[in-house]
């Protein structure tokens, strides 16, 4: 079946999702449903402990059995032990046909992977995988489907109860021995426990896992102890040098800096930016260049910002610092700056729900004036993707990326015109993550495109220097260097499902076909 | 004459031929010209593999607007009439010689440009030089030199190899170019060619750069060769006439044709003793705005 963005959506695939097919960023604007609660264990007799010896023994005691669901968050990114400690214990014990549902994967999970194989972990759920997790999904390898969700719509498909939770392993920096959990303090210190927040709510039993057991209470706690069955002590939860490092230098690659003042440059002659703004940005090189270059425009105009969104760095933090902003709205920190700034008062920890979720009564990203993003690729209709390679191999992640775009009145995708050989700029991309009507503009170091539906801002920036084009422009450039490529060869079976958001299919990842050289 | 010879060359970005990373989309930058350098940036064993390099980029991309220009080994060497055929054969637009000391250096090189055009089938006068100065003994011939060949668009100054020759250093001050800049820039001028600065390496002093850019331009330059993209607005702003400029110019033009009409020699102009001495001076500034692709008036128009 055809979806909302031309993606032909196979019968057996929403058969076996029982899920639908896009229709639309608002189709189900006022949609109404009861929430879904966990199964609640209570906790009367004051001489009972949650410390539990060990991984094993917790498993045992949440009754750990084939087919269960177990989820985790990724607040330590790339240096969490967390996932690996507890797929190899339940690997140990011979369980299998687990679901995983992470809020994302990195290449720090790497070790899992023959637990795929085996068929110990038989479903995937995540914002999205790198590294050899993608490869062994893309090539085939999960007997199961990958499921790429966004932030928000994870937390949308645990409070419908569309996706149940058997057990949540929360990493905790620091935790109590009745299960208070903070994100701050510790070895593994990530700041915040945002993404935690809804398996903490919904999941039927919630394990806090810490290497830093602090005295009763650890107040104000991130996760209450009022949701918390167990709590185990481990050697370390995390390496704290992958989790939050000192702050990136900010680039000096002029073609990303040049990419950067073009968005600064449009940001300030848009509508939108005038006292009482708010704004949210990545981690790449020309989104955190274009935080510093607004930062100072907004000195040089006098323009305040309300609040900023993020996954924050220390170029967000400084503009709390330097008051250029009123408050910061926190669901991950990505180095130490930002964990620093947790200590502000004016910097608030917000969870993946209140940021995203999109079927909660309005989430923060509602609320944005400007999202700043990157894509791997961008077609002709504005549709990105930000999961699958131009190889077709899975690796990346949906993030926030969707919900933003569709929360914020003004959605900028930054992009280099050309990923080594291959455009970003193209036809039709290998697999759409975010619709085209969500995305507002497309920078490029190349010239900058904006979608035709947004007459408004066209008309905005009609006497505005920078070098606008169309969409249709900038992919000729493109195909005028490289040529237009062949398309990625794929198998007929489907081994991913790119959910939107609002639980519908956006498209499907099919399983990678060895490139082969045509006859002619 | 071939009508590139006075085109617009504010800025014109150094690049190692041989880096196909830097050589494949300068263009983004908008730089008035590029120098694709066969030179010091290539190493004595590479210089056959820059010229390959260096050929197929002048043969398959498009630059877009952007002079191409390229360096050549020094005449001491044995490279640069290879170079001169490939560069030629790409299809650059201008040769830049280095170390250049006398006006024959100019006419040994164009020699080879000529039998190159015949060769590869470009059109005869096709292909421009400009000269770099390096040292005492080319600071003190500049006029000679710029008056070589009707090829010739313009000198540059290279104040590295210059100011070791000078045995001095450079300071960041200028001190030490002073006599050079101001020497070739008369001697340009005197010969009606273009005159280019040495670069400014220090990238990380973008104040110390603006202030040497302020100071060329003041001096009467049309242009500095850069090194990095991240220089290119500088210069561009710098070397740009600004829109009071350019206004007060057009005013400058129209009175001055209407009063010579009615026989009035002197009057003003928003309070400035205006004559004819300011005449070409106001055209050269709406010039430049034009070239710059700022002017959206209508004067001067063909």
């Amino acid at each position: 079946m055809i979806n909302a963005v031309g993606r032909d959506i196979p019968e057996e695939i929403l058969e076996k999702t029982g899920k639908e097919v896009f229709q639309g960023v608002h189709h189900f604007d006022g949609y109404t449903y009861r929430k879904h609660g966990p199964l609640t264990q209570a906790v009367i007799n004051s001489d009972g402990s949650k410390l539990v010896a060990g991984i094993h023994d917790v498993l045992v005691k949440c009754g750990i059995k084939d087919g269960m669901t177990v989820s985790f968050h990724h607040h330590f990114r790339e240096g969490d032990y967390v996932v690996n400690m507890v797929m190899e214990e339940i690997h140990k014990m011979g369980i299998r046909d687990i679901t995983i549902c992470a809020s994302s994967l990195g290449k720090a999970h790497d070790p899992i992977v023959p637990y795929i194989e085996d068929g110990t972990i038989s479903n995937i759920y995540s914002s999205g995988v790198r590294g050899k997790i993608g490869e062994a999904i893309s090539h085939g390898k999960l007997k199961g489907l990958a499921v790429m969700q966004s932030h928000g719509g994870r937390v949308r498909s645990l409070v419908t109860g569309e996706r149940q939770i058997d057990i949540a392993f929360i990493g905790a920096p620091t935790c109590d021995d009745y299960g208070n959990c903070r994100g701050i303090g510790g070895n593994s210190n990530c700041g915040v426990l945002s993404y935690a927040i809804a398996d903490s709510l919904h999941a039927d039993k919630v394990v806090a896992i810490t290497d830093c057991l602090v005295p009763f209470p650890n107040f104000p706690a991130h996760i209450s102890m009022t949701r918390v069955d167990y709590v185990v002590e481990v050697d370390a939860i995390g390496d704290p040098k992958k989790i939050a490092t000192g702050a990136a230098k900010p680039t000096t690659d002029q073609r990303k800096l040049m990419m950067a003042d073009y968005c600064t440059e449009f940001v300030v002659n848009s509508p939108y930016f005038k006292d009482g703004f708010s704004y949210q940005t990545g981690v790449g090189g020309a989104s955190i260049a274009s935080t510093i270059s607004l930062a100072k425009e907004m000195k040089e105009r006098n323009v305040h910002m309300r609040f900023g969104v993020g996954g924050l760095t220390k170029p967000m933090c400084d503009l709390l610092i330097n008051n250029q902003v009123d408050c910061l709205l926190d669901t991950q920190d990505f180095d130490l700056d930002a964990v620093e700034s947790v200590k502000d008062l004016r910097h608030f920890r917000i969870s993946a729900g209140q940021y995203a979720d999109p079927f909660n009564k309005g989430a923060v990203v509602n609320k944005l004036d400007f999202v700043i993003l990157a894509a791997l690729e961008v077609d002709e209709k504005f549709n990105c993707n930000v999961v699958v390679g131009s190889d077709g191999v899975i690796t990346g992640a949906q993030g926030g990326h969707p919900d933003t775009a569709a929360g914020a009145k003004c959605a900028i995708v930054i992009t280099p015109l050309l990923q080594g050989r291959i455009p970003a700029i193209c036809t039709e991309v290998t697999t759409v993550t975010t619709p085209g009507e969500s995305v507002d503009v497309v920078i490029t170091d190349y010239g900058i495109a904006i979608n035709p539906k947004r007459t408004d801002l066209i008309e905005a920036m009609k006497d505005v220097d920078l070098p606008f084009k169309t969409i249709e422009e900038l992919r000729e450039i493109a195909q005028s260097i490289t040529g237009e490529p062949e398309r990625v060869k794929f198998e007929d079976r489907v081994v991913g499902v790119i959910e939107s958001r609002d639980g519908t299919i956006m498209d499907v990842v099919r399983q990678i076909k060895p490139f082969e050289f045509s006859e002619e | 004459m071939n009508p590139n010879k006075k085109r617009l060359r504010r800025t014109m970005m150094f690049l190692n031929a041989q880096k196909p990373g830097l050589i494949k989309d300068p263009y983004i930058y908008k730089p008035d010209s590029i120098m694709l350098d066969l030179e010091d940036a290539v190493a004595e064993n590479q210089k056959d593999a820059a010229r390959f390099s260096l050929y197929h980029a002048l043969q398959t991309i498009d630059y877009r607007g952007c002079e191409k220009v390229v360096r050549i080994n020094g005449l001491e060497t044995a490279f640069w009439r290879e170079d001169v055929r490939c560069a030629v054969a790409g299809g650059c637009d201008s040769i830049r010689i280095p170390k250049t000391e006398s006006a024959q250096d100019v006419k040994t090189v164009e020699e080879v440009i000529i039998q190159s055009e015949k060769e590869f089938g470009r059109e005869p006068g096709s292909v421009l030089i400009m000269a770099a100065i390096e040292s005492a003994r080319g600071v003190m011939r500049a006029l000679d030199i710029c008056e070589s060949s009707e090829r010739l668009f313009g000198i540059a100054l290279s104040g590295g190899d210059y100011t070791k020759d000078l045995q001095t250093r450079i300071t960041g001050t200028g001190i030490e170019l002073m006599g050079a800049r101001q020497n070739m820039v008369i001697a340009a001028r005197a010969a009606g060619v273009q005159c280019f600065d040495t670069v400014y390496t220090d990238m990380n002093d973008m104040a110390g750069f603006q202030q040497d850019v302020e100071t060329i331009h003041l001096m009467g330059f049309d242009g500095k060769s850069i090194i990095n993209p991240r220089q290119i607005n500088t210069v561009h702003k710098i070397f740009t006439p600004s829109e009071k400029e350019v206004i007060f110019a057009e005013k400058v033009v129209r009175e001055i044709d209407e009063k010579k009409a009615q026989g009035i020699g002197v009057f003003t102009v928003d309070g400035k003793m205006i004559d004819i001495a300011f005449y070409d001076g106001a055209k050269r500034t709406i010039e430049l705005a034009k070239a710059s692709g700022t002017y959206k008036g209508g004067l001067l128009d063909d």
